[in-house]
């Protein structure tokens, strides 16, 4: 519960510039009028986020809890498997946001051409992202199957076959992400085609007078000047690819072994097993890992976007 | 130290206990004064139907007790469901929930009412009552049956190629042999469902327990460890064993256990390492099951000392947060009597014999459960070890698919799970660890 909540407040960043006018409307209003708001994030935000700490601090069966002191951090560094899952997570953070950059960005260029069906072609690229992430595991976990599964009987016309994505240690992690990008890049691509379509027309005709072909557009204009979107585009993937779950969790539950388990997924082994002050401590971790990158990451790249 | 959450969960418990205490000091409620009962089960359609079952023959003879059936989630989500119902005292009258190991981590003295000596276990047979017992106190009475946890076989496979089940683990690797010639998968894994693993390890724990009768006491008290007892690290070498021989079926990394339980019953597959509780259920869409799969334990090495290992049934426990106690045990001595377990039989084929006095399996039983019986009968089986103690880790299951896709080898896997276990026990408190 910890680590969701703590997303979206670097992203509070925006409204920063008008300060002095909120400063105005707060004076306006009662401050009775800030309790609702408050009591809500005061009882589901910082009362569990304070008593996660606590508990974390516990051995704790729901009946009742021991205070333990450290000894579940200790237990859960020394969990076997938290090295792969570390790694798992960064592999997977990297490359499902990289990927999404590289593709988002190509398609973003695609869609903003001129071309039939554009717009049908735009709502095809992003339909996955409306679907639900759980369906998408499930539906993928079938056409992924060897033999009958879909994808394997297409790639068997190009003599690949047989081969078990999901169930082979060295594919199940790769796989997972592959999915994964193909549900999000529709995301990175409309924040790429609002990011192009803001480049002023000026820069494309400058480089037309130079003789300039379409591959000097896309190095010397549209590259540089989506970066705003690229840096959008980075922080909401990396995110999502440091907390990713739920695609993991139906496709591969973590497995075979452990071999494409991630944080989350560890942690959500131990609170199953009803470690609950393992886990919480797990997730106290994940909180200041994630906050540890995301906050510097977030005031970079914000940063540079204002320079 | 004691939080606030202890505190709450001794005040909850005095109240449930004053209740308790005022409605056990009343006489029985006048009769035709009607009482409404919950009872919590989880929502597999085997449980479901049980459950039903018994509560439909229990109602015409005591039309004053109405039974509400309420259904939770199965697995470790499900466990979470009635721990913290309990915890909350927020639980239905009564529940049903596995025996064994996982009723220990309920904290039955301060969530579940006392039955020791209590009528209501009258027809429970004696050996039973360890698995539903916790610091000399009685909880629960069983419900359904008793079952295997071995290797479930295709009998026509078996007689199409003229095998025996095998005695000996080496005759079963002969077996297995002659089936891979013959074009079949010999032994079917379905590592997607990843508990599916466990089978090799866990019921194997006969032979461990009759080379080493006391392994199990010892592992509860941190003496015996896996990795250091040969005995019990063979689990762990059977699965290397026959991943290595190439005896499992294409995919099973990522296949499922309603597709082993098909390729078993359709004849794909010789041997499927399984609980015979999986069976019943399948019995509508495959009447065949009935006859054409059968059972055997996982063999050792020696021929004499053949057995299996026996999965006790699961348990209707009382939440200690119940108002209506003398109803509650009314029904409980219906669920273990022959009248209960008959009606049971009605609605699900029995995948093992009951543990209730007087109980016999009927004669059109499925071979399943007559294999299982004759195992019994001739005194040749042991509880398996969650049923012994309450030591049990929770990543087993992800170990046993690193074993038996040949991602980690026996020992270490034996090893690794040296090291779940005392992170279990530790967090359960155990003494000792």
């Amino acid at each position: 519960m910890t680590k969701q909540d703590t997303r979206p407040r670097p992203k509070a960043g925006p409204a920063e510039p008008d300060r002095p006018q909120r400063r105005k409307a707060a004076a306006a209003y009662p401050y009775a009028f800030y309790l609702p708001a408050g009591i809500v994030y005061v009882v589901i935000f910082l009362i569990p986020t304070v008593m996660a700490f606590y508990f974390s601090l516990t051995r704790w069966t729901l009946f009742d809890s021991t205070f333990v002191g450290l000894e579940n951090f200790a237990d859960f560094f020394a969990e076997q498997n938290l090295s792969i899952g570390f790694r798992n997570t960064l592999v997977y953070a990297v490359l499902t946001s990289g990927l999404k950059v590289v593709l988002g960005m190509l398609l973003g260029v695609l869609l903003t051409s001129r071309l039939r069906l554009r717009g049908f072609l735009r709502s095809v690229v992003f339909f996955p992202v409306l679907v639900s992430t759980v369906a998408v595991g499930i539906t993928f976990s079938v056409l992924l199957k060897p033999d009958t599964g879909l994808v394997d009987r297409a790639l068997a016309l190009v003599g690949v076959s047989g081969h078990d994505w999901l169930g082979d240690a060295t594919t199940a992690l790769l796989s997972v992400a592959l999915v994964d990008v193909w549900k999000g890049v529709g995301l990175a691509t409309v924040i790429y085609i609002a990011g192009i379509l803001s480049i002023p027309p000026d820069y494309y005709q400058a480089v037309e007078v130079d003789g300039g072909t379409a591959w000097h557009r896309f190095r010397h204009v549209t590259l540089p000047l989506s970066r705003p979107a690229t840096y959008s585009v980075i922080i909401l993937s990396f995110i999502g690819g440091l907390r990713s779950f739920d695609l993991i969790w139906t496709m591969t539950r973590g497995g075979p072994g452990f071999t494409s388990d991630v944080i989350a997924s560890i942690i959500y082994k131990q609170y199953q097993a009803g470690f609950y002050g393992l886990s919480t401590a797990g997730n106290v971790m994940l909180f200041l890992v994630v906050s540890a990158i995301v906050i510097p990451l977030s005031w970079f790249l914000g940063r540079r976007e204002i320079a | 130290m004691k939080t606030f959450h202890g505190r709450l969960g001794a005040a909850l418990a005095a109240l449930a206990l004053a209740t308790t205490a005022a409605c056990g000091g009343d006489p029985a409620p006048a009769a035709g004064e009607p009482v409404t009962l919950t009872f919590l089960v989880d929502n597999s359609e085997t449980t479901l139907a049980t459950a039903k079952a018994v509560v439909d023959a229990f109602q015409p003879a005591n039309p004053d007790i109405k039974i509400e059936i309420e259904t939770r989630p199965q697995g470790t989500e499900g466990d979470n469901v009635v721990k913290t119902r309990l915890s909350t005292g927020d639980m239905t009258d009564m529940f049903w929930y596995n025996s064994g190991s996982l009723l220990q981590a309920l904290n039955p003295a301060q969530s579940m009412a006392d039955l020791t000596g209590d009528p209501a276990l009258a027809n429970v047979q004696d050996s039973y009552l360890s698995v539903v017992t916790q610091g000399g106190k009685a909880y629960g009475v069983p419900i359904s049956t008793a079952g295997g946890g071995g290797i479930l076989y295709n009998r026509k496979v078996y007689a199409d190629l003229g095998l025996q089940p095998p005695k000996t683990w080496a005759e079963f690797t002969a077996n297995n042999e002659k089936v891979k010639a013959a074009g079949l998968t010999p032994v079917i894994s379905t590592f997607k469902d990843t508990w599916t693993s466990q089978l090799f390890v866990l019921g194997d724990f006969y032979n461990v327990h009759t080379a080493l009768p006391n392994f199990a006491a010892d592992y509860t008290a941190n003496k015996a460890k896996y990795a250091a007892t040969p005995a019990a690290m063979t689990g762990f070498q059977r699965l290397a064993d026959v991943h290595q021989k190439g005896f499992l079926n294409k995919g099973f990394g990522s296949a499922t256990l309603d597709e082993g339980l098909r390729m078993l019953v359709e004849g794909k597959g010789a041997h499927y390492p399984m609980l015979s509780f999986l069976l019943p259920p399948l019995l509508k869409d495959y009447p065949q099951v009935a006859t054409d799969i059968g059972f055997f334990g996982i063999p050792g090495d020696d021929p004499a000392r053949n057995g299996a290992t026996i999965w006790e049934p699961a348990a209707v426990y009382v939440a200690r947060s119940t108002e209506h106690l003398a109803a509650v045990k009314k029904f409980l001595a219906f669920v273990a009597s022959p009248a209960g377990t008959d009606a049971q039989t009605k609605a699900v084929a029995p995948a093992g014999p009951y543990r209730v006095k007087g109980s016999k399996l009927p004669e059109d039983a499925i071979q399943v459960a007559k294999d299982l019986q004759a195992y019994i009968d001739r005194d040749a089986t042991a509880p398996a070890l969650e049923f012994l103690s309450p030591v049990k880790g929770p990543a087993l299951e992800q170990i046993t698919v690193a074993v038996g896709s040949g991602l980690t080898p026996a020992a270490e896997g034996a090893a690794q799970y040296d090291q779940d276990v005392a992170k279990q026990a530790k967090q359960l408190g155990l003494a000792g660890w």
